[in-house]
């Protein structure tokens, strides 16, 4: 973005007919354009964003619970009695919160890697042509195009018990199992969520991905072919070094963004998760609106963003 | 750079393996949408016996399917064309113009997207229901509170996309739009804009498919009357029955459209995520 050139520098001269003419050295508007061109953007940034992020943390200070929800201005406050509850394992409250954190902690990582490695995997199979490559594509990348719940509903019938088809084939046609399992409550719930994830987030790693591989010169692969290097080579050499900056940005956004997922779990279990695969975000929204208590709900919130920052700017820090 | 036959194998292996693992769900909401109740309701089978068309008839009557469609479509569309709108004259201001806190907008801008929905959710629905009791504006429980709340969260992508679009387009088209009298408005729409097609229409698909795929927010801030199809989909699902034909049934058709929008223009997504990447 260093070649940007401000309109200020180029023909200021210039008139159209008919326009009246302007006392040379004066610009008028210019400076305060930009401003005014963002302003729409800043307001609904500041408004859906910004303040309530800002009301939020106000909140957490805040005895906040079903008797001040709808007038807050007689919401006692209580400094950090919420960040207290929340964060004590010792309490009911703080060890549910600890361990909806280690879930999504584990999910995360193996959701984030498995999505990477499977979306590097089909980009590079896919960067030179052959028949077909299009039709794959096209496929590949129709997981991230549907819309979430219709997805993830689609994957709460074939996890059904008794008439889905995962225990159809286990069961019945593969006979690796004897009885048929329960996927969505229990252990098995928390392979289920993962593999709903992964089936919804490598695409988009794919996406990325394709899109970097085509900021590589041949020319790059050509010489190192002429170093005789095979595809393994190759692919260490010339391909993951070049993708690295697009695999920077691309790890930290699925980090946050499988981190944070909500979707997932909501539609799979249909609203509340069983305690295998509760992610932070459905704990979070479940434990404020079934109690109604919104201090320690925005208080977890918080907790949550100023964890999430503080890996993000460990990983800045890293990789920069 | 001559594949070898190993290669070769592999990469049909890996692939055919991906493909059945994308395909096996898309295939079960194709075959189930066109089975009979009681065939879904069974064990499962690979292939429809008895081929019917009813779920897609029965879905609009086991819940307001067509009205959770209308408000969907109204919520998706209008938040989409306003939010390219504003993203437009943003990605316009950030791409051709050196401004103080242009640096500071643009990643604040782009932060506030990985932020967790969670955040802002409570507070949200808290200044929606306190403001419509304080001021009689009903954002709470509207399709007009969606609306604004949608807007947002496909701004700052498409901004970060229309800029890398629009820094792709030679400011010597500006410069010569502007010898010719035009102001910085009429370059945006007479130059840029329509250099800037493919980019533009990439990102209101992309703002639409946020509004129109969106859960955690349509779940709180609707009540029956706004309800979008979100939430509305799991209505098939009652304390007795579960209607999963037609569940699939719904799914298929409120997805097609998007999935359709989305693949049409998938290289013009690929162009401005390279575009973006570049920078």
């Amino acid at each position: 973005m260093a070649t940007t050139t401000t309109p200020a520098t180029t023909t200021d001269g210039a008139k159209g007919a008919g326009q009246p003419a302007r006392p040379p050295g004066r610009r008028p508007r210019r400076s305060l354009l930009p401003y005014l061109l963002l302003a729409p953007a800043v307001v609904l940034e500041l408004a859906i964003h910004v303040i309530p992020m800002l009301v939020g943390a106000w909140m957490s200070l805040l005895e906040l619970t079903q008797f001040h929800v709808r007038d807050w201005s007689s919401a006692p406050f209580v400094g950090l009695d919420n960040y207290r509850v929340v964060l004590d394992v010792d309490s009911a409250a703080g060890a549910e919160l600890l361990r909806s954190f280690r879930v999504t902690v584990v999910y995360t990582v193996l959701s984030v890697g498995l999505s990477w490695v499977l979306g590097t995997t089909a980009a590079v199979l896919l960067q030179r042509p052959f028949r077909g490559r299009a039709v794959l594509r096209a496929l590949f990348l129709t997981p991230y195009a549907l819309p979430v719940y219709t997805a993830v509903i689609t994957w709460t019938f074939l996890f059904q018990r008794d008439t889905g088809l995962v225990n159809h084939v286990l069961v019945d046609q593969l006979n690796l199992l004897d009885d048929r399992p329960f996927w969505l409550i229990g252990d098995n719930s928390f392979v289920a969520l993962l593999i709903v994830s992964i089936w919804r987030t490598w695409p988009f790693a794919f996406l990325c991905i394709m899109a970097g591989l085509q900021n590589i010169p041949d020319e790059l692969y050509e010489a190192a072919a002429m170093d005789g290097a095979g595809f393994w080579r190759r692919l260490r050499a010339v391909t993951l070094p070049m993708l690295r900056p697009v695999n920077l940005v691309l790890l930290l956004v699925l980090f946050l963004w499988t981190f944070n997922d909500f979707n997932t779990p909501y539609v799979l279990f249909g609203g509340t998760a069983p305690a295998e695969a509760d992610l932070i975000s459905l704990h979070i929204y479940r434990s404020s609106f079934q109690t109604w208590d919104f201090g320690t709900g925005s208080a977890m919130s918080v907790a949550l963003l100023l964890f999430l920052l503080l890996v993000t700017a460990g990983y800045l820090l890293l990789t920069n | 750079m001559r594949e070898t036959a190993a290669e070769r194998w592999s990469r049909r292996v890996v692939l055919t393996l991906l493909a059945g693992f994308v395909l096996v769900p898309l295939y079960v909401m194709v075959s189930s949408a066109i089975k009979p109740l009681q065939d879904v309701q069974a064990a499962f089978t690979w292939w429809p016996r008895r081929p019917t068309l009813q779920a897609f008839v029965d879905m609009w009557s086991t819940v307001p399917l067509g009205r959770y469609l209308v408000n969907s479509l109204l919520v998706a569309s209008v938040a989409a064309i306003f939010s390219v709108a504003v993203a437009i004259f943003a990605a316009y201001a950030v791409s051709r113009y050196r401004f103080r806190g242009r640096q500071v907008f643009s990643v604040t801008v782009l932060s506030t997207q990985m932020f967790p929905g969670i955040l802002f959710l409570l507070p949200l629905f808290l200044i929606y229901v306190n403001l419509g009791n304080a001021t009689g504006i009903a954002l709470y429980a509207s399709r007009t509170g969606l609306i604004i709340t949608y807007l947002t969260f496909s701004l700052p992508f498409s901004i970060w996309m229309l800029v890398g679009y629009f820094d792709s387009i030679p400011r010597g088209l500006d410069e010569a739009a502007q010898v010719d009298g035009a102001g910085p408005l009429r370059t945006l729409f007479q130059v840029v804009l329509p250099a800037a097609v493919p980019g533009v229409v990439a990102v209101t698909v992309y703002a639409f498919m946020t509004a129109w795929g969106e859960v955690l927010f349509a779940s709180v801030l609707t009540n029956e009357d706004s309800r979008t199809l979100a939430v509305g989909l799991q209505g098939y699902s009652t304390q007795f029955n579960v209607y999963w034909n037609q569940v699939m049934a719904a799914s298929l058709v409120v997805s097609v459209p998007v999935v359709a929008g989305f693949l049409a223009l998938q290289r013009y997504f690929v162009a401005g995520l390279t575009a973006g990447a570049v920078k």
